[in-house]
């Protein structure tokens, strides 16, 4: 399962990649994998000042609904609006074109983890 | 399961339509033609419908004949819906709620004209105090999740009445989904109890909750999800009533334990019964069912209106009840599926009911004992009327609880409940009924049996399972991402 | 043994089998204090017996096919083919379970999909869901998903001429929901007064047409109140929607009510049927269960319950609604009876309805001033309300000469106007309506 190298992650499985002052958000492979085949993202609209770790959207599969939760505190600049008629994106590229949100950061929290921490964190979690 | 042999294929209705087509005829017409623009104004009165069709009788006989031939039904065999209780649905009460002295009467006729179906209904109410030990019972929930929010707006009104303000209920990770949802549509907050490793409430997390106080009630079903008597309810009862709380009972397993225990000597203070589950009313293809919630003395004045009252052998809907939630639906309730439980009941009667009892139970625990050995069982403890398997043993070959349940459908069986309840992972709920004879149980086992033998040697037969039925496994990313609910005359429409 | 269960051989090689030897060894988790002796219920009886019983009972009822009958008030008594009991009675229709396995479910699939074109034909909306209990929890439905689409508002601008029943559940689970209701009055044609509307504080506006005394309302000028709020339209007697112009065309957000009046027996008030057609871009907002048009795997049209991550099952307390179920056999009466009406029928009978009732209407007015029509220059459609001071003790006279001749206001609500609500369909013929004219006109 993917982890990239140059991105830090929640607890909550999604991904955070900072460019400056903007963090680019979405949900990792672990997480997509999870849910299943993605049928609707619900995102928050741009200019919303969302909190670390606050509910920020849902994604949803045909017999489940994971929320998303911000992982960095900031104001959303851009949501990604390819999603609203291709869902299945978060599926087949979630760090790439399957993307969520992107902030503009105020604040990244200290216990977000690298891509070996959070893969040791997955295997604890799920056993997977 | 019918194969694909019969007609497997037909239009929607619309699609089969031809100009110029009736299926109809109204009685003659006999008072002066009137023109609507002038009766009504021309701005409020509309043309043809441009889309309904022009079919004949027969092609309407024809289309609905068709389509039922697809269905699964009880009557073609098991239908082990684990907390469905898909029993048996007598005929003579089908017979019996298409009596016009029943399905002809309206609801706003005079009560003096309408004296036996006020009496069917003070009879059946009677009867469910008789097996639930409550003091009253209200009739007008069309099901059971309206059975739960009528029971909860009780409870939150008797808090009220109070003046209290409590604003939080517990709930069982194991519960069904409708009782979080209803509570929360009751106006209150719900929060989680984690149960113990055997399955069951945990005391002593339900006592954590009570000292932290706000708490208004605990919904809980009995058996719970998992077919396992909670041992500790009455105690959890008396902690809930000692600290001025409520105990909400889902009656959704009551097939469980009909004339061996009650819920009033458990404590309940409501409690909602599905007359199509446990009385055996058609579940009808998603309903019509109904709910009705029985209560304690404590809550009977919160009881929606009307209530129906026997005065000097005469009988009367009452709605003079000024502690009364109000209304909770269109007059009182679905009589038509009341008539057929209560049919059900007096066929069975007190020795009849507790023998469906024993036999649910004895089917069920049959089937954990036949499959045992081949499907992994999550919980040792002592089931009732269903058995909760999980899929773990069939997880290495990469087959999950849905392809096993797909598999059941060739084999002519309905699937279990699956992926419910929560607590357990790739769960398959297995309930029979006391419908089932021991040749129906064998050979459902067989089937199981097989399957889990198809699992190790051939898992991409039960992945891409089913094999014979009318259609092949669907696409459900697909009308999730593109809904389309309708039909539509241009294609163009549909989008 | 009982006759609806298996024998006294299954059950004893059932306990061999478990190593028992009595069913009294599998009851023994439940505790002794909490066990019951015999249930407080006569024995078991033949189905001769039951029958009997229930004839009885059935005979102490006064039948509508006993008499002449002018009832509606929320219930109608249209003509009910026999092709729709025959589809109702079919077993592999009534005696299946939801449809939550699509491959062996098909035909409850199929014919529900149906049922929601109807209701979006009928409707001129663009989405409708699988059915819902009832017209008044249909209501309720409208009003919760108004207030989740428009979470700062909490006041409800409801008619007062809605369904009495359907206002009172709407009281009650507002209630619930810490909504306001503000309950809208009628004017002097008997149509709702929308002045007190302030659509920035509200989350939906409710009326009902034709309403509770009949009239059909101004939708256009409700809808123009509602403003930015959402304009609900109330649907009691279904059949109206074969001649009025509905909810749809005047930009409605919600059309919902009662289906009954396409040919569901009365049933002493239920089970009846509920429907919900709104806007597309509220669907996933929508309350209850809906079907979904999709493909199999070999690429065959097929249809599956869907958007399921609405509902309590999955979301359970954020779920849209906390119904689980929907009215599915009566959703499937109503799609059977519009079928047979078709394109033509369900115009013509529509018109014959008003048609009759507008004879009756006329006959009433030179009855004048014996009892008069509450709203003479109001446009009705098959139900008016005939203004009388004792309308029960009138009824009653007119029962005893063998006709159920309305409904008393009285019965409805305190706050209408004394009367008797009269209602007509294809059914009464002109000799119906004579006697009854001629009847109150002897007793008034």
């Amino acid at each position: 399962m993917a982890r990239p190298e140059n991105l830090v992650y929640s607890k909550t499985h999604e991904w955070v990649r900072v460019d400056g002052e903007i963090a680019t958000v979405g949900i990792t492979d672990y997480a997509q994998e999870q849910l299943g085949d993605v049928v609707m993202v619900d995102l928050p609209p741009v200019g919303k000042t969302v909190a670390a770790g606050q509910e920020m959207g849902t994604v949803e599969s045909v017999k489940a609904v994971s929320e998303v939760f911000s992982p960095v505190s900031g104001e959303v600049v851009e949501v990604n609006g390819q999603l609203e008629a291709h869902p299945e994106l978060v599926n087949q590229d979630p760090f790439g074109a399957g993307w969520l949100v992107k902030i503009k950061v105020a604040q990244v929290p200290a216990d977000l983890m690298d891509a070996k921490a959070y893969e040791q964190f997955v295997q604890e979690e799920g056993g997977h | 399961m019918k194969s694909k042999s019969l007609r497997s294929r037909e239009a929607l209705i619309f699609e089969r339509s031809t100009p110029g087509t009736v299926g109809y005829q109204l009685p003659a017409f006999d008072v002066e033609k009137v023109d609507p623009a002038q009766t009504l104004g021309a701005n409020l009165v509309r043309e043809e419908i441009q889309g309904l069709p022009e079919v004949s009788e027969v092609d309407v006989v024809r289309h609905f004949h068709r389509l039922s031939q697809w269905n699964y039904a009880v009557d073609d065999g098991l239908y082990p819906l684990g907390s469905c209780t898909m029993k048996y649905n007598p005929r003579i009460n089908e017979e019996l709620v298409r009596l016009a002295g029943f399905s002809q009467v309206h609801p706003l006729q005079p009560e003096s004209e309408v004296q036996g179906a006020l009496r069917l209904m003070w009879e059946l109410e009677q009867a469910l105090i008789g097996i639930t030990g409550m003091a009253r019972v209200t009739l007008q929930p069309a099901a059971g999740a309206h059975g739960e929010l009528t029971g909860m707006l009780m409870i939150r009104k008797a808090l009220q009445d109070r003046g209290e303000a409590r604003h939080t209920v517990l709930i069982p990770d194991s519960a069904h989904g409708t009782n979080p949802a209803s509570a929360v549509f009751a106006g209150f907050k719900v929060k989680e109890l984690a149960s113990t490793s055997a399955g069951t409430l945990d005391l002593d997390a339900l006592r954590r909750e009570l000292e932290a106080g706000d708490v208004a009630a605990l919904m809980i079903t009995v058996p719970n999800t998992l077919g396992v008597f909670e041992p500790e309810i009455a105690k959890a009862a008396a902690m809930l009533h000692d600290q001025g709380a409520f105990l909400y009972m889902d009656g959704a397993n009551l097939n469980a334990f009909v004339g061996i225990a009650s819920p009033g000597k458990m404590g309940a203070d409501a409690l909602h019964i599905n007359l199509h589950k446990t009385f055996s009313t058609p579940h009808g293809g998603g309903g019509p069912g109904a709910g009705p919630v029985a209560v304690s003395r404590l809550l009977e004045p919160y009881l929606p209106v009307p209530v129906v009252d026997k005065r000097d052998g005469r009988f009367a809907l009452d709605y003079d009840r000024p502690k009364s939630i109000g209304k909770v639906r269109s007059f009182y309730g679905n009589f038509g599926i009341m008539v057929r439980a209560l049919a059900y009941i007096l066929s069975l009667g007190r020795n009849g009911l507790k023998a469906m009892t024993e036999a649910a139970v004895l089917n069920a625990n049959y089937l954990r004992r036949a499959l045992q050995d081949h499907y992994h069982l999550p919980y040792q403890s002592p089931t009732l009327h269903e058995v909760v398997f999980d899929d773990s043993w069939q997880k290495p070959f990469g087959v999950s609880n849905m392809d096993i349940a797909k598999r059941l459908l060739d084999y002519g069986f309905h699937a279990p409940t699956v992926s419910f309840p929560l607590v357990v992972h790739g769960a398959l709920m297995i309930e029979p009924t006391d419908s089932e004879s021991l040749a129906e149980l064998e050979a459902f086992v067989e089937a199981m049996k097989a399957i889990a033998q198809e699992a190790k040697e051939n898992p991409e037969l039960l992945k891409t399972a089913p094999h014979t039925t009318p259609v092949r496994r669907v696409d459900e990313v697909r009308a999730a991402r593109q809904p389309v609910v309708r039909w539509y005359a241009q294609d163009s429409e549909a989008t | 043994m009982h006759r609806y269960q298996p024998g006294a051989g299954d059950r004893q090689r059932i306990l061999q089998a478990l190593g028992l030897s009595s069913p009294e060894e599998l009851f023994t988790s439940i505790p002794q204090d909490l066990r019951v002796g015999e249930l407080p219920l006569p024995l078991g009886m033949a189905e001769e017996e039951v029958r009997r019983v229930f004839r009885q009972w059935a005979a102490e009822n006064v039948t509508a096919d006993d008499t002449i009958s002018f009832l509606g008030a929320g219930v109608y008594r249209h003509v009910v083919p026999s092709v729709m009991d025959a589809v109702l009675s079919r077993a592999e229709f009534f005696t299946a379970y939801t449809p939550y396995q699509p491959e062996v479910s098909q035909g409850t699939l199929q014919a529900i999909f149906e049922f929601q074109t109807y209701v979006c034909l009928l409707t001129e909306m663009p989405v409708a869901n699988a059915s819902l209990y009832d017209g008044a929890t249909a209501v309720v439905e409208a009003v919760l998903m108004a207030a989740r689409l428009r979470p700062e508002k909490r006041k409800v601008f409801v008619s007062r001429l809605l369904h009495p029943d359907y206002l009172g559940t709407l009281r009650t689970y507002a209630e619930a929901a810490e909504l306001e209701l503000v309950e809208l009055p009628w004017d002097a044609s008997g149509r709702t007064h929308l002045e007190a509307v302030r659509p920035e504080e509200a989350v939906a506006v409710v009326v009902q047409s034709p309403n509770v005394v009949g009239v059909v309302e101004d939708l256009g000028a409700a809808k123009k109140a509602a403003g930015e709020a959402l304009a609900v339209q109330v649907v009691a007697e279904a059949t109206s929607l074969g001649l009025l112009a509905p909810g749809g065309r005047f930009g409605f957000d919600v059309v919902c009510g009662d289906m009954q009046a396409f040919g569901l027996p009365p049933s002493f008030g239920g089970p009846h049927v509920g429907f919900f057609a709104t806007r597309k871009e509220y669907l996933r907002q929508m309350p209850g269960r809906l079907v979904g048009q999709t493909v199999d795997e070999d690429g065959q049209r097929a249809f599956v319950l869907t958007l399921s991550t609405r509902e309590q099952h999955i979301r359970r307390a954020k779920a849209t609604s906390n119904i689980c179920t929907n009215h599915s056999l009566m959703a499937l009466g109503v799609t059977v009876v519009l079928s047979l009406l078709g394109k033509k029928g369900v115009r013509e009978l529509a018109w014959v309805s008003h048609a009759k009732a507008e004879y009756l209407r006329k006959r009433f007015a030179l009855l004048a001033p014996k009892v008069q029509l509450a709203f003479p220059h109001s446009p009705t459609y098959n139900e008016f309300l005939l203004l009388h001071p004792e309308p029960e003790a009138l009824l009653s006279r007119l029962s005893e000469a063998g006709i159920l001749g309305g409904v008393a206001t009285s019965r409805l609500a305190p706050y209408l106007p004394p009367g008797i609500l009269v209602a007509v369909t294809e059914k009464n013929s002109k000799g119906d309506c004579d006697r009854l004219v001629e009847a109150v006109g002897r007793l008034t």
